[in-house]
């Protein structure tokens, strides 16, 4: 364990990253606290610049609500989304890999058309048709980022366990009489959690870029505070109030920057072998 | 808030005088000059010109340039001649006689008529508008004496029908050229032909709409302009900013979003008007759906209307641009009256009557309206107002094909919506409340499912009363009923101002805008 930490830390970016991270991660959670009010609540007058006295710091939006309060409250959204649609996708792409890699034959046949036909279409426009369809909310928009973001999880794992399938360790098992499903899970996905790791953590970060987009094209769920609400609200006045996009898109630029910090950083410490000839 | 209106129409004041000052020099403030051309945006494209057959507004703002009705209506809604010269009304309101200008002839050089008149009435308008043959339920017949003379006879006194006769509700066209025809499938819908100040030149489509004066135009010295551009710009910004740039002099009503006005008119040389919209007069109001507890007892319905912020929402929402509505009935319609009861901001009074009417706290769906920005923020302000009262909302996201299928059927609790009065409670109005408009499959009806035989009568009384005396008498008793009973929740009267240039004048002479007065507009130089 500290050999990794210890690799993961001579990556600066990543320790960067990691401290923005739990900097919005603790954000997330005082937000209740702080800003104890809804972050709907119209507070003050409508634009009212950012750094003046009074309570909102940040500035307030075209109604009067606090830009500070929105942000905190949002940082709970944007994680949420970003953690639990790679999970989703996650729990998609890994079975359908692994058996792609493993059976080979028509089995790896049918699943790799499967995962090139949702490679296929544009991630973006099918997550807006998906989310269109099932009526925005935040459930529908984890589902629609999972299902267009399963496809790179899938291709990984089938390569790793190509890769690793006729090694001899594997033969052995396979000698022993263990089951194709027992080695997949045993044997072979244990060596691939690295690779994994660093390619979720890219995940996350593109889920909330993709969940920023979506609601602010107007297709988030318009009972939930978010990033990526605030910038679409702020859209038109953009010309009277630059702050009202500004902010939150300071912090999505943060966020998303501090996932691919940590996946680089990840990466480092997972592939000692990659880390040490870039030294 | 009052002084907030009064300042801003101070200074729109203001900048009408500096502009009249600084075109003293090259000509008199007084005199029209000819010539000019008066670039406009249309938003979005209408899908036709032929306003006798596509009643959408922007068609509507495009084809009131090339088509005229037999009268048309001032700011106040007074009648005044339009193709009709001159008009009496029996003392029993059952005759109209309408004596029409002389020499009137149609962009193609041929001559209207009478004749004109009773087919655009009787054949064309019955066969393609149903609010047209709304109004001929109440006509016996419709005939030409002589040349210059048309006739109505009603089956009973209708005062709502000297409201009717607008280029936008009856358009007269060209009898040569549709007599016979499929009206809806004649080629000349491309070609509109009308007795309009202006004429269609080109029409360039996703991008402008370009109109010539009609050299056969009967008013003498009009129209003053040589040539009027529609631009069509899909982008709110991109309108904006061709309104920055000159490239066009003129933003109607709702071609921009409402945080870009109060920018848009501090520019130099720009002036706004909120008149215009005074025959639609729209009222934005939600449905609140009656049928369904908790929205069934009153007392609920009275406590969302305490709990509304409606001034801050006009003040945040709308610039200030607008008025709180007191009812049923929006101000600038003929028969409004203000009366009791009123209801201000008053949460804690909302608080109580939900509590009287035992309210259980169980949460209502929002339905807001998909037209953009300015609606979505409405729903959310009315989403914390009545939060704050202790009754739980949610948004539902749709789109308009949405919006339309879940109201007409019924399926909502609370739901946003403005509808046009079209100049007459019985014919804007009525229908929001009467029980026979309880019907599904119609968004414009009453949607809300309220019904009250005292409110059917009176609407039904007072749209066929010959005074209007009585008709005032019978439509305060309407909205003193509708108040107390809140089958809606009012909001405001709309008002979507008119931004443009301040070197042109006679931008908008009618209640019905710029697209009923460019036959009188002109151009300073």
């Amino acid at each position: 364990m500290s050999e990794f930490w210890k690799a993961y830390c001579r990556n600066r970016g990543a320790v960067v990253g990691l401290v923005i991270l739990a900097v919005v991660l603790i954000l997330s959670i005082v937000a209740p606290f702080w800003f104890p009010g809804s972050p709907w609540d119209m507070v003050q007058m409508p634009f009212l610049p950012p750094f003046q006295e009074g309570d909102a710091i940040l500035g307030t939006d075209t109604l009067g609500r606090d830009i500070a309060s929105g942000l905190a409250h949002g940082a709970y959204v944007s994680l949420l989304v970003g953690f639990v649609s790679t999970l989703v996708s996650l729990a998609i792409g890994i079975p359908i890999g692994a058996a792609a890699g493993y059976f080979g034959g028509w089995v790896d046949d049918i699943l790799s058309r499967i995962t090139e036909f949702f490679q296929v279409i544009p991630a973006f426009a099918f997550a807006i048709v998906l989310v269109a369809i099932f009526q925005p909310s935040i459930t529908s928009i984890i589902v629609a980022i999972a299902v267009v973001s399963w496809p790179p999880v899938a291709r990984l794992l089938r390569g790793e366990v190509m890769s690793l399938k006729h090694r001899e360790f594997i033969e052995a098992a396979a000698l022993s009489g263990q089951s194709g499903f027992t080695i997949i899970w045993r044997q072979i996905l244990p060596n691939t959690i690295s690779p994994v790791i660093v390619l979720s953590s890219m995940m996350v970060a593109t889920a909330i870029l993709t969940e920023s987009a979506l609601d602010f094209m107007g297709l988030g769920d318009p009972n939930i505070m978010s990033w990526g609400y605030i910038i679409g609200a702020g859209r038109t006045v953009l010309q009277q109030a630059w702050w009202i996009s500004f902010f939150p898109g300071v912090a999505i630029l943060l966020t998303v920057l501090a996932f691919n910090l940590i996946g680089e950083g990840l990466n480092d410490a997972l592939n000692p072998r990659l880390s040490k000839r870039r030294d | 808030m009052l002084l907030d209106r009064a300042l801003r129409s101070g200074v729109v004041a203001l900048g009408l005088t500096l502009a009249a000052t600084a075109s003293h020099a090259a000509s008199s403030d007084s005199t029209p000059v000819k010539g000019g051309r008066l670039d406009l945006v249309v938003q979005p494209e209408p899908p036709g010109l032929m306003i006798g057959i596509i009643t959408n507004g922007p068609s509507l703002m495009v084809g009131g340039s090339i088509y005229e009705g037999l009268l048309r209506y001032t700011t106040d809604l007074k009648p005044e001649p339009s193709l009709a010269k001159s008009w009496e009304i029996s003392k029993d309101g059952l005759t109209y006689t309408f004596h029409l200008q002389p020499d009137v002839k149609f962009s193609d050089g041929k001559p209207m008529t009478a004749e004109d008149v009773v087919f655009t009435m009787d054949k064309f308008l019955t066969t393609t508008k149903p609010k047209w043959r709304e109004v001929m339920r109440h006509v016996a017949s419709v005939t030409a004496p002589d040349d210059n003379t048309v006739v109505f006879k009603m089956k009973e006194p209708y005062g709502p029908f000297i409201r009717s006769l607008s280029y936008n509700v009856a358009p007269i066209v060209p009898e040569h050229i549709y007599k016979g025809t499929d009206f809806l499938k004649n080629p000349a819908n491309d070609r509109p032909v009308g007795t309009g100040p202006f004429m269609l030149k080109e029409w360039k489509k996703g991008s402008y709409i370009e109109l010539d004066r009609n050299p056969y135009y009967w008013k003498k010295g009009h129209p003053y302009l040589d040539q009027v551009v529609y631009h069509v710009i899909p982008d709110a910004a991109s309108r904006a900013t061709a309104f920055q740039t000159g490239t066009v002099k003129v933003l109607p009503g709702g071609s921009v979003e409402n945080f870009d006005i109060p920018r848009l008119a501090k520019g130099k040389g720009v002036c706004l008007s909120e008149k215009g919209w005074e025959y639609n007069a729209p009222l934005s109001f939600m449905w609140l759906n009656n049928r369904e507890k908790p929205l069934s007892n009153p007392k609920v319905r009275q406590a969302i209307m305490y709990a509304l912020n409606r001034k801050l929402m006009l003040k945040v929402l709308w610039n200030g641009y607008g008025k709180v509505a007191s009812g049923p009935i929006t101000s600038t319609i003929p028969f409004f009256d203000k009366v009791d009861p009123q209801y201000s901001y008053n949460p804690k009074k909302a608080k109580e009557l939900l509590k009287e009417a035992g309210y259980d706290g169980k949460p209502l769906r929002l339905l807001p309206l998909p037209y953009g920005e300015t609606w979505q923020r409405w729903a959310e302000v009315v989403k914390q107002n009545l939060k704050a009262v202790g009754m739980p909302v949610e948004i539902e996201s749709t789109d308009v094909a949405g919006w339309n299928q879940k109201t007409s059927q019924w399926d909502y609790d609370i739901a946003f919506t403005y509808l046009y009065e079209n100049g007459d409670p019985a014919i804007g109005v009525a229908r929001n409340y009467i029980s026979s408009q309880i019907q599904k499959g119609n968004p414009f009806n009453n949607v809300e499912g309220y019904s009250n035989p005292k409110v059917d009568k009176l609407f039904s009384d007072a749209a066929v009363a010959a005074d209007p005396k009585d008709r005032q008498k019978l439509y305060t008793e309407v909205q003193k009923t509708l108040q107390a009973d809140v089958p809606v929740a009012w909001l405001l009267e709309l008002s979507f101002p008119t931004l443009y240039d301040c070197n042109i004048h006679n931008l908008i002479e009618t209640a019905n805008g710029v697209g009923n007065s460019l036959g009188d507009t002109w151009i300073a130089k």
